[in-house]
C-alpha cells in the first residue's frame, strides 16, 4: 500500500474537514522513510490536502518525530530523576563509551543513534531504555556491551 | 532485566481485581474475572442514574486534579440540548515523572478500561471515544488495540467507536486543553479557559476527559456499588484505591495498589521495604514532579488529599519517589527544572523564560557561584510563574524548585560557601545528561543564552 492509501485509511478514523490525521500520517510516513525529509512532509502535506509549512510545523513541536537523518537503530536512555537516582547516567555514559558518540548523535555507520530522554514511565525498573522503541528494564551499565551487539549483528 | 512489580498491597483490589500476576489481555480471561458484567448493568440504568451513582461514590481524577469524575461528567450537555456530537477523550498520555501506573493498567488490565469509556460513553450518552495514548508506549498500544479488537468483534462496543490516537512525545499533550489541539492534529498548545472541555471540548463539542486510572475504576464502582466504594479509603473525600507509584531509592519499588490513607511512611518501609541499602530517606518526589517535595517529618501523613494539602503536599498522580542522603537537592531541583524548560511548549511568557531563568540560576548554585540573593531570586521567579500562565506547567516547576529552595535552603547555601557542590560526585545525580538541545534537527535554543 502507498503511503498515500495508508494516510487515506488513518483519516477515516476521524471526522470531515478536521487535521487529526497529522500525526499519524507523520509517523507513518517516519516509519517509511526512517525521518521526516522536506519530501517526506511534502508527501504527508499532499494526502492531507494542508502545506507543507503546516506539517512541519506540527512535526517540530514533537520530540518523537526527525527533522534529521537517524540511525537505523535508536537507543533512547532515560535520564530523568528517578532513574537518574539509580545510575541512568552510568548506562548512558556505558552507551557513550560503547557506541563512541555522544547523545544525539549517530554512529558514523549510519547504524545508531543515541539519544537521552525524559522519562519513559518506567520508574520503577530504572535504567529504562528504549531500544528501537521497545522498552528494556533494569538495565545496568553492564547490560550495555550485549544491547549494542545485538544491534551491531542486526546491521 | 527485570519486569515492573505490580500487586494490590493493602486490598481491597478494584482497578487490579481479578489480577494474580498474569496479565487479563484475552476477552475469556477478563471475563472469567467479571469483565464487563458491570457494563451489562449499567447499560440497563438510565445515564442520569449511572452519573448519579459516579457523583455518590465520590470517585476523583487520578491524572492528577482530583476532580470529582461524576460531576465532570455531569457537566455534558444531554444529546436533546445540543446539536453537535458528545466525544470522550482518555487521557493516556501518562508522562509525569514517576508515574508508570497508566501503562501496567494497558498491559494488565486493558478490558477493564475499555469497559469503563463504555460506561461512560452511556452515562454521557457518547459514540464517540478517542483514547490519546502516549507515543513511546509501544507494547501499551499494542495491548490496548488487541483488547479493543476483542471487544469489536464479541460485539460488546454496541454503537460506540474507540479509536486510539498515538501521541509524539510531548509532555505537554497530557494537559487536556494541550491534549485536545494535539488530536485536531495541531502542536500541542494549552487553550484559554473557559469554554471548559465540557461545553466546548473537542472539535468544539462537549468533551469529557478522563485520565486511564479513574476511567478504569469505574467497573468497580458499579462492582461493589457506590455507597460500599465511598466507604473504601480516606472518606469523604478521598475515596477508593490508588495505583501508587512507588519509585527511587527503595528496596522494592513498583505499582501497588492500596487504599487512600495509607501513611506515606507505611508505603516507603512497609509495602517497599524501607530506602535501598539501609540509607536515609532525605525527601520524596511527592504526588509527581510538579509538586512540593515532601520532606521525612512528614513521612505520618496519610496518603489522601486532605492529609497532604494540610501540609502543603499534593497526592498528584499518586508518585511516591523515595530520595536517598546522598543525593545533592540543587542537582536534583536543576534536573526537574531542565525538565520543564524542555517540555515548556513556549505560549505563554512566564513559563517560557521562567523555565529557563530558573535552570541558569540553579546551575550557578551547583557550580558555586552564586550568592544569597539568587536563592531569593529564584523563589521570585517561581511566584512570577505561578498563576500566571494558561496551565499549570510552568507553575509545576515553580512550585518543586521553590520547595527544594525553601526545605533545604542550608544545602543550597553550602554550594557557595564551599565554592561548588559539597557532594562532589557522590550524588547519584551528578551531572545528569538532561535532553536539553539534543533532538535531532529541532529548533531548540540552548540551555544557557548566550
Amino acid at each position: 500500500m502507498s503511503l498515500d492509501a495508508e494516510i487515506q485509511e488513518v483519516r477515516k478514523l476521524y471526522p470531515e474537514g478536521t487535521r487529526s490525521a497529522v500525526l499519524p500520517a507523520l509517523r507513518l510516513a517516519q516509519e517509511r522513510h526512517g525521518w521526516l525529509s522536506r519530501e517526506a512532509i511534502e508527501e504527508v502535506a499532499a494526502a492531507l490536502d494542508l502545506t507543507p509549512a503546516y506539517c512541519f510545523s506540527v512535526a517540530s513541536f514533537y520530540d518523537m518525530f526527525h527533522l534529521a537523518p537517524v540511525g537505523r537503530h535508536t537507543v533512547e536512555v532515560c535520564t530523568n530523576v528517578c532513574c537518574g537516582l539509580v545510575n541512568a547516567q552510568a548506562v548512558l555514559e556505558a552507551f557513550e563509551r560503547e557506541l563512541g558518540v555522544a547523545p544525539g548523535e549517530t554512529t558514523e555507520d549510519g547504524g545508531v543513534t543515541l539519544r537521552a530522554v525524559e522519562c519513559l514511565g518506567g520508574c520503577s525498573t530504572p535504567t529504562i531504555v528504549a531500544v528501537d522503541h521497545r522498552y528494556r528494564q533494569s538495565v545496568t551499565p553492564e547490560d550495555v556491551p550485549g544491547i549494542v551487539e545485538e544491534l551491531r549483528n542486526d546491521g | 532485566m527485570a519486569e515492573t512489580t505490580v500487586a494490590v498491597a493493602d486490598g481491597p483490589a478494584l482497578v487490579l481485581a481479578g489480577y494474580e500476576g498474569k496479565p487479563l489481555r484475552s476477552l475469556d480471561a477478563y471475563r472469567a474475572v467479571g469483565g464487563y458484567e458491570q457494563l451489562e448493568r449499567t447499560r440497563a440504568m438510565e445515564p442520569q442514574d449511572v452519573i448519579a451513582k459516579l457523583i455518590e461514590s465520590n470517585l476523583r481524577g487520578r491524572g492528577g486534579a482530583f476532580f470529582p469524575t461524576g460531576r465532570k461528567a455531569s457537566f455534558i450537555p444531554s444529546p436533546d440540548k445540543i446539536a453537535r456530537p458528545i466525544y470522550i477523550t482518555v487521557n493516556a498520555d501518562e508522562s509525569e515523572p514517576g508515574t508508570f501506573k497508566d501503562r501496567e493498567i494497558m498491559l494488565i488490565v486493558p478490558h477493564r478500561l475499555i469497559e469503563g469509556c463504555l460506561i461512560a460513553a452511556h452515562a454521557i450518552q457518547s459514540k464517540r471515544v478517542y483514547i490519546y495514548i502516549r507515543g513511546e508506549y509501544v507494547d501499551e498500544y499494542e495491548s490496548l488495540r488487541d483488547a479493543l479488537g476483542q471487544a469489536r468483534k464479541a460485539g460488546i462496543l454496541g454503537d460506540v467507536a474507540i479509536v486510539l490516537h498515538r501521541g509524539a512525545g510531548a509532555y505537554i499533550c497530557g494537559e487536556e486543553t494541550a491534549l485536545l489541539e494535539s488530536l485536531e492534529g495541531k502542536r500541542g498548545q494549552p487553550r484559554s479557559k473557559p469554554p471548559f472541555p465540557a461545553i466546548e471540548g473537542l472539535y468544539a463539542s462537549p468533551t469529557l476527559i478522563n485520565n486511564v486510572e479513574s476511567i478504569t475504576t469505574i467497573p468497580a464502582v458499579f462492582g461493589v456499588g457506590a455507597e460500599e466504594f465511598a466507604k473504601i479509603g480516606a472518606p469523604p473525600d478521598s475515596t477508593g484505591t490508588r495505583l501508587f507509584c512507588l519509585s527511587g531509592n527503595v528496596e522494592r519499588p513498583g505499582v501497588y495498589e492500596a487504599p487512600h490513607g495509607i501513611t506515606v511512611r507505611h508505603l516507603i518501609e512497609e509495602i517497599g521495604g524501607g530506602i535501598a541499602g539501609g540509607r536515609e530517606l532525605k525527601a520524596v518526589m511527592m504526588g509527581g514532579s510538579s509538586f512540593p517535595v515532601l520532606t521525612p517529618n512528614d513521612l505520618d501523613t496519610p496518603l489522601d488529599a486532605n492529609s497532604l494539602g494540610q501540609k502543603g503536599y499534593f497526592i498528584g498522580s499518586g508518585v511516591v519517589c523515595a530520595i536517598d542522603d546522598r543525593t545533592c537537592m540543587v542537582q536534583f531541583a536543576l534536573r526537574v527544572g531542565q525538565f520543564y524548560m524542555h517540555e515548556s511548549c513556549g505560549k505563554c511568557t512566564p513559563c517560557r523564560i521562567g523555565t529557563r531563568w530558573l535552570v541558569q540560576l540553579l546551575r550557578a548554585v551547583e557550580n558555586g557561584t552564586a550568592k544569597e540573593s539568587d536563592l531569593d531570586l529564584v523563589l521570585d521567579v517561581c511566584d512570577r510563574i505561578i498563576g500566571k500562565c494558561l496551565c499549570v506547567l510552568g507553575d509545576s516547576d515553580a512550585m518543586i524548585v521553590a520547595s527544594c529552595v525553601s526545605k533545604f535552603r542550608d544545602e543550597f547555601r553550602a554550594h557557595f560557601e564551599h565554592g561548588g557542590c559539597p557532594f562532589g560526585h557522590d550524588s547519584q545525580l551528578d551531572e545528569l545528561f538532561a535532553p536539553v538541545d539534543q533532538h535531532s534537527g529541532h529548533p531548540v535554543a540552548p540551555e544557557v543564552l548566550a
